[in-house]
């Protein structure tokens, strides 16, 4: 388990107060304007040699991205823009973040700011999330008013930090769609390139980073590069949020060294799998976008990049999602894909028809009332929905649906042989594109 | 996507009263002067928190007061769902039926929501609630999560939701957060991190020498 003393969130769960006074005695704002008197190169080279790769679920390095802002600023001012829009299935890490250890994010914009040269950021939060909202507010006047940021503050580089919210659109989580909310407008993703670093907020150039990836930042300057590069393994560094679901006896949120074994962390932190671990059917290990991964796999997988991407999976966010024996694993990746259908924002045709389509196919056979011959048919379908359109969300779409017919095809055919048995028919009436 | 239009009854007229506008001149505050339309998801949401829902009148006058074309403000209004287009009642639950928290019983909270309210955007016939069922609220490790009006109640079971219906129907206020006692995300029980007290007392405010630090600097 990783020690007490390695964790960066040290409030994850609000045990403590989250206002200045006490962020503080917890080390935030702890030698900030050293950071900033280092300079910008040694700020961007320290976040590269920590190997942060960003944590909304791209798994980007971070240091890198901040390296494409244009190394002068000319006539455009620099934006950050962190995205706080987070609705992944799965995943309720920032929200912690920004609810019990905003100090650490709003510390994070600064010297993220300063790192690119932005004097402005914006934290954009989804519209559910009115508690972490007012508490982020409060925390960031406390910040002007103790003039840690604003104009002429201690650290010597003018910064304002403000909060924006949308109003229910998952897609807003895609970086140019929530540009584009933020201009005011429907959050419909961006054709790239230009890319944001180019042109961004305002045909400006912007960086979007997650919340996590911005608030990790002071900690790994205060305790050093090193330090964050040694947990973890070699191109999956540092620590991690996790946020555990589903049917384990203790749901939780908890951070932990990148690279625990999923074993280890639903045994370690969340009281084991309900019913043990031998009830284990499949799980989510990355936010309900990455392929599902069977129990068997479950047994070895460790959490971070590489090791759930050579499984046909991914980390994304870090939200495992965990389902025993007892789950309808056809009706529950229905019910993602009707989320997909939702959150589509209807710019493309592959994405707007696909998506719909995908979950009226999976409904039925999630009833049995199918063919085996659709199996192919929703793959097929799935494969050209995938890598089709303008954003991730039609990947985002396709991905549970292969997961699923992947591992768990037998289940879907012995769901419609049922179905058969029990009405007495050979053959069902296909409707799929009404 | 999901297809929303407009009610069909409208009211005549809509102003912001004159307590809400410290709180429009903030959000307008926060973005450069020739990018006014930035403000219109906050605009429109103070709108709603004033109004109960968004109406046409509403529309149409945060698009005059950002200079924006009535059909922009409109677009805004469809495509974001938490935006109510007509009236809801004075209390309303959004239901979380993703997968995480339809893991761990929201299909018994939406019966609870039929058999107490009605059916889903319907108002119940007295005014007090109406409810919909939405899409992942972000509370994952306490599911299953019921947003009422504006804060989450997390770890419900069908009757904790009839215990926080009968609350608001008697006039009583409630308390979000965990109805099982958690402590926000943490385990069930209490967390067995963030337990070493050397984090707490003050110990990390005392100034530190950044490592790495360049020579010159």
């Amino acid at each position: 388990m990783l020690a007490d003393k390695d964790r960066i969130f040290l409030n994850l769960y609000g045990a403590h107060d989250w206002r200045l006074a006490a962020a503080k005695q917890r080390g935030a704002w702890n030698a900030t304007k050293d950071m900033i008197d280092c300079g910008r190169d040694w700020i961007i080279a320290q976040v590269k040699e920590s190997g942060l790769r960003g944590r909304g679920g791209a798994g980007f390095p971070t240091g890198l991205k901040w390296t494409f802002m244009p190394k002068e600023v000319k006539e455009r001012p620099h934006y950050l823009v962190v995205n706080a829009d987070e609705s992944e299935p799965g995943t309720c890490k920032d929200r912690d973040m920004l609810r019990h250890d905003p100090h650490l994010l709003i510390e994070g914009c600064l010297i993220a700011s300063f790192a690119m040269q932005a004097h402005t950021a914006y934290i954009y939060i989804r519209g559910e999330y009115v508690r972490e909202r007012e508490i982020l507010e409060q925390a960031i006047q406390e910040a002007y008013a103790a003039k840690l940021i604003g104009k002429n503050n201690l650290h010597g580089w003018d910064f304002d930090l403000h909060v924006s919210h949308g109003a229910g659109a998952y897609i807003c989580g895609e970086e140019t769609a929530l540009l584009e909310s933020l201009e005011g407008k429907k959050g419909q993703p961006r054709l790239k390139p230009p890319f944001p670093a180019n042109s961004g907020l305002y045909g400006c150039p912007t960086t979007v980073n997650n919340v996590e990836s911005i608030a990790v930042v002071p900690t790994i300057l205060r305790r050093g590069a090193k330090w964050f590069a040694g947990i973890g393994r070699a191109n999956n560094t540092g620590t991690k949020v996790f946020c555990v679901s589903g049917h384990v006896n203790k749901p939780c949120n908890v951070e932990e060294a990148m690279s625990i074994p999923l074993k280890e962390l639903i045994e370690t932190h969340c009281g084991g799998v309900r019913g043990g671990w031998g009830n284990l059917k499949a799980v989510i290990p990355g936010g309900s976008s990455v392929r599902l991964i069977p129990a068997h796999e479950a047994e070895t997988a460790l959490m971070d990049f590489d090791s759930l991407s050579a499984l046909k999976s991914g980390l994304g966010t870090a939200a495992v999602i965990v389902m025993d024996q007892s789950t309808d694993l056809v009706r529950a990746i229905a019910r993602i894909s009707y989320f997909y259908k939702h959150e589509s924002c209807g710019q493309c045709t592959p994405c707007r028809e696909g998506t719909g389509w995908m979950w009226r196919v999976l409904e039925r056979m999630a009833r049995g009332e199918a063919d085996h011959s659709e199996i192919d048919l929703l793959l097929d379908v799935a494969s050209q929905v995938e890598g089709h359109t303008i954003c991730a969300l039609g990947d985002a779409a396709a991905w549970p649906v292969q997961g699923l017919i992947r591992h768990f095809r037998h289940e879907i055919e012995q769901r419609i042989d049922r179905y058969r048995a029990a009405k007495g028919v050979h053959q069902v009436r296909m409707v799929a594109a009404e | 996507m999901s297809a929303r239009r407009l009610a069909a009854e409208q009211p005549a007229s809509f102003a912001f009263r004159a307590e809400a506008m410290p709180e429009v001149e903030r959000q307008l505050a926060k973005f450069p002067p020739d990018r006014r339309a930035s403000a219109v998801i906050p605009l429109l949401w103070l709108v709603q928190k004033q109004e109960g829902w968004v109406s046409e009148p509403a529309i149409r006058a945060i698009a005059d007061m950002l200079g924006m074309a009535k059909i922009r403000v409109l677009e805004v209004a469809t495509f974001y769902t938490m935006f109510h287009l007509e009236p809801r009642g004075r209390h309303h639950l959004q239901v979380c039926g993703t997968t995480p928290c339809a893991l761990r019983g929201a299909e018994a909270l939406k019966d609870v929501c039929l058999r107490r309210i009605g059916k889903k955007f319907v108002v119940r016939g007295d005014g007090a609630f109406s409810w919909e069922e939405v899409e992942c609220l972000g509370g994952c490790v306490n599911a299953p999560v019921v947003a009422i009006d504006d804060y989450y109640h997390e770890d419900l079971s069908p009757d904790d939701l009839e215990a926080l219906i009968d609350k608001l129907a008697g006039g009583e206020t409630i308390t979000p957060g965990s109805a099982r006692g958690r402590q926000t995300s943490a385990p069930e029980g209490g967390a067995e991190t963030l337990t070493d007290s050397a984090l707490y007392d003050g110990s990390l405010e005392r100034p530190v020498k950044l490592p790495n630090r360049p020579e010159n600097a």
